[in-house]
């Protein structure tokens, strides 16, 4: 592969790329992120690799394992192109049906495309799903138009020209004015705007600078960066090279979790083809500048996401975070200037570059501008990754793009920032998705893990879980964080155990109050999901320690399983699959659950048939005692 | 143990302290645990003091001091998970294996762990095996997927 030494080179290039693509062709793309994956889309891009074969058209079709589009829920997601149809939840079997109607004969397979619930109307294009309609995609849409793996794909759509825009037609002070005008702000967590990290780090006097990008993506339920990693990880590059120019950066380090397998596959590929092409290296396209970068593989610590605690894990030291008197913008790893955005911050770059900040701020609110990735995740009809722009309302985000809570049940709370933010009640749905807003309502922008919750969930646990996952997260170092969350979730689990007592809703306030002392945001952000639970939830509080009940009937202690004799008709489910024997059964015999035996594995309540519906959960009440034995038969 | 992969490793990154972290997850990942011996060799060959490489392999989640068993259970904990109902696959895991979160059976058959997200949220909850996702598992699936385990 010959390295392209100035832009007009890259432009040939580019022009070659496209005219080798016949757009009437068909190509056949399947979703290969990893929860289509996760469902088997590599056998689904298997099976079609064997039926074009099969029938002599491997020649004529393309075939492409792409980018995460977002739709995890029907996945795994096959697009047909030129004609742009979208079939969702493929399996292997239905491969060959695809391919004898839709690539042969043209014509659609039906019951593989989306079906509107409500109306029962079928959707022949992504378009046309309410999940996609209600979206604005600015970086996600090109997922799934990319073979993640070829650099050639991304040239097609106009890779890499915003980096030859700015080596040859901007100043670093030019960009960085773009960046600033755009207020492009982290979409790590914090909010902070990146220009002003780049600003500090450009105006710092040592001449060694590093560009890092931030891919520790740890907060549970969060996955917005593998997907952009994965899907396509030449933008994160070019953002990052973008990035290291304006600020005078000659290295760069991406840091990928070692969880993430398939990102850091892909964003090494990406490396080598851009070192290649002479993307990356000496002499970037012919303009003088050098930029070489590094992959670092995190090993599973959640407090490297925080930016000391990265730069330290980078040196190859245990990350723990330091005090950040002097910003890691100026002193960062190895104490050079250290700029530290998240992916998804790099990957809006290029695309600032290349459309403008005017663009980008013709999305968003006038604080918060441009687009934000979540991944709505819980209690939702449709899971996925969305994409939209700053300012929507949390209800259109669950209800016109999520699709709202399936099984009939009751919307109870959205938990968004991960580990670090808090619960949003129903009486704030209202609230416009933006950095400042959020933060007011006593949650966070963060990452953009959006966890919704219904009836079931019970906000106490809900606190104890997060709690409990700092607890193994916290580094240690500092006493706040490490003693504060230790005994947080000792309050907590006393209180979900069934045994907290008046006060502890008070003393887990004042706990809260004096984790402000912790050294990072991982400690000082800690008491968050606690103190959003109880600013809202306080009467599930109040219920667990006055009335020892859990009203979502989900804290293990203080529920218990009943068989109802009234609904019972001694099918014998429960009694043949409860795992701790605990069931008395026995032919038209009214079953019993010996509740001493009971492990509340809640087995019984899944397996009894809807039409019966005889289990039920109770708590906050004594156990009706079990019916005598000579009332048991059934007639 | 063959010392001279160890040796190959460390020269795949140029022997250097500040790549200590990447060449332990390279042994981890080749031996599934960290050897004793492994961590002299890198100890020697980098100049790092054992108890630096102590630090790291007991701070990090990916490192193991002890050898792991032939299956290895992942029960995704993630918050979707979680309000799916993770605690319960976890428990009957737990139950079917007779091997509590984080730990291994004598003869090296299980491994269970709890994970922080999986990043397959719409199948959860989930529990992967020998990195095979189960998505939407049931707790009353799970003896049968773990019996097919050798």
């Amino acid at each position: 592969m010959t390295r392209l030494n100035s832009p007009e080179k890259l432009e040939c290039a580019r022009k070659d790329i496209v005219s080798r693509i016949d757009p009437t062709k068909p190509c056949i793309s399947v979703c290969a992120g990893a929860g289509c994956l996760a469902s088997g889309a590599a056998e689904v891009i298997a099976a079609f690799k064997t039926e074009l074969d099969f029938h002599g058209l491997t020649t004529e079709v393309n075939t492409k394992g792409t980018g995460c589009p977002g739709f995890c829920e029907r996945g795994p997601i096959v697009m047909i192109y030129p004609e742009g149809i979208c079939y969702l939840k493929v399996k292997p079997e239905d491969v060959p049906e695809i391919v004898s109607h839709t690539i042969k004969e043209k014509k659609v397979v039906d019951r593989l495309l989306y079906e509107d619930p409500a109306t029962g109307t079928r959707a022949l294009r992504e378009s046309d799903i309410p999940f996609y309609k209600n979206q604005q995609r600015n970086i996600l849409s090109e997922n799934i138009r990319l073979d993640s793996k070829s650099m050639d794909d991304y040239l097609a759509i106009g890779g890499y020209s915003a980096l030859s825009k700015v080596l040859f037609q901007m100043t670093p002070e030019e960009v960085m004015g773009e960046i600033k005008k755009s207020n492009l702000r982290g979409r790590g967590g914090g909010g902070f705007p990146a220009w002003r990290k780049w600003e500090e780090s450009r105006n710092a006097p040592d001449p060694i600078k590093y560009v890092i990008v931030n891919a520790d993506e740890g907060d549970p339920g969060a996955f917005m960066d593998r997907a952009l990693i994965e899907g396509n990880p030449h933008s994160i590059l070019e953002g990052l090279i973008i990035g290291a120019y304006a600020v005078g950066a000659h290295e760069g380090f991406i840091y990928v979790r070692q969880e993430y397998p398939l990102a850091v596959e892909n964003i090494n590929l990406a490396i080598r083809q851009a070192s290649e092409r002479g993307f990356v290296g000496k002499d970037i396209l012919g303009s003088g500048f050098d930029f070489t970068v590094k992959v670092h593989m995190g090993a599973g610590a959640f407090v490297c996401g925080e930016s000391s605690a990265l730069m330290t894990a980078l040196e190859g030291r245990a990350g723990e975070p330091r005090p950040k008197y002097i910003h890691t913008a100026v002193k960062g790893v190895w104490d050079h200037p250290s700029v530290l955005n998240n992916v998804e911050t790099w990957a809006n770059v290029p695309q600032i570059i290349n459309k403008g900040a005017d663009w980008f701020t013709s999305f968003g609110t006038a604080g918060s501008t441009g687009t934000k990735i979540f991944s709505l995740v819980g209690k939702i009809t449709n899971t996925g990754l969305v994409e939209v722009p700053m300012g929507v309302t949390l209800r259109d985000i669950i209800t016109k793009v999520g699709g709202g809570i399936p099984g009939g049940k009751k919307f109870k709370a959205v938990q968004t920032g991960g580990p670090s933010g808090g619960c949003i009640p129903e009486a704030q749905l209202d609230l416009p998705v933006d950095f400042d807003e959020l933060t007011k309502a006593g949650s966070m922008m963060g990452s953009g893990g959006m966890i919704v919750m219904d009836e079931d969930t019970c906000m106490v646990d809900i606190a104890r879980y997060f709690i409990d996952f700092l607890k193994d997260e916290s580094c240690g170092k500092c006493t706040p964080c490490r003693e504060g969350i230790r005994q947080m979730l000792a309050v907590l689990t006393r209180i979900t155990a069934g045994k907290g007592k008046e006060g502890d809703i008070e003393l887990l306030e004042e706990l809260a109050e004096s984790m402000g002392a912790a050294l990072c945001a991982l400690g000082k952000s800690a008491p968050n999901p606690v103190l959003s639970t109880i600013r809202y939830f306080r009467d599930e509080y109040e219920a667990h320690i006055r009335d020892k009940k859990c009203p979502a009937l989900s804290c293990k202690e203080m529920i218990a399983f009943h068989i109802d004799p009234a609904k019972c008709k001694a099918c014998g489910s429960c009694f043949r699959q409860c795992p701790a024997e605990a069931i008395h059964g026995g032919k038209k015999l009214i079953h019993i659950i010996d509740q001493e035996k009971c492990t509340k594995c809640g087995t019984c309540l899944d397996v009894c048939p809807s039409r019966f519906g005889a289990v039920r959960k109770i708590s906050g009440e004594p156990v009706p005692a079990p019916v005598p034995e000579d009332k048991r038969a059934i007639a | 143990m063959d010392i001279s992969k160890i040796d190959q490793i460390i020269d795949k990154h140029d022997g250097e302290a500040s790549s200590l972290i990447q060449i332990l997850l390279d042994i981890q990942s080749e031996h599934n645990w960290l050897p004793k011996e492994a961590l002299k060799r890198v100890s020697e060959k980098l100049q790092v003091p054992m108890s630096r490489i102590q630090h790291i392999a007991t701070f990090y989640k990916a490192f193991s001091l002890v050898p792991k068993g032939r299956h290895q259970v992942h029960v995704c904990m993630g918050t979707a998970c979680h309000v799916r109902g993770a605690q319960r696959v976890l428990d009957t895991v737990q139950e079917v294996t007779g091997v509590k979160s984080g730990e291994t059976d004598s003869d090296l058959k299980f491994s269970v762990e709890t994970v922080n997200c999986l990043g397959c949220c719409a199948l959860g909850p989930v529990m992967e095996v020998d990195g095979k996702h189960h998505g939407n598992i049931a707790p009353s699936q799970i003896a049968s997927v773990l019996n097919n385990c050798e």
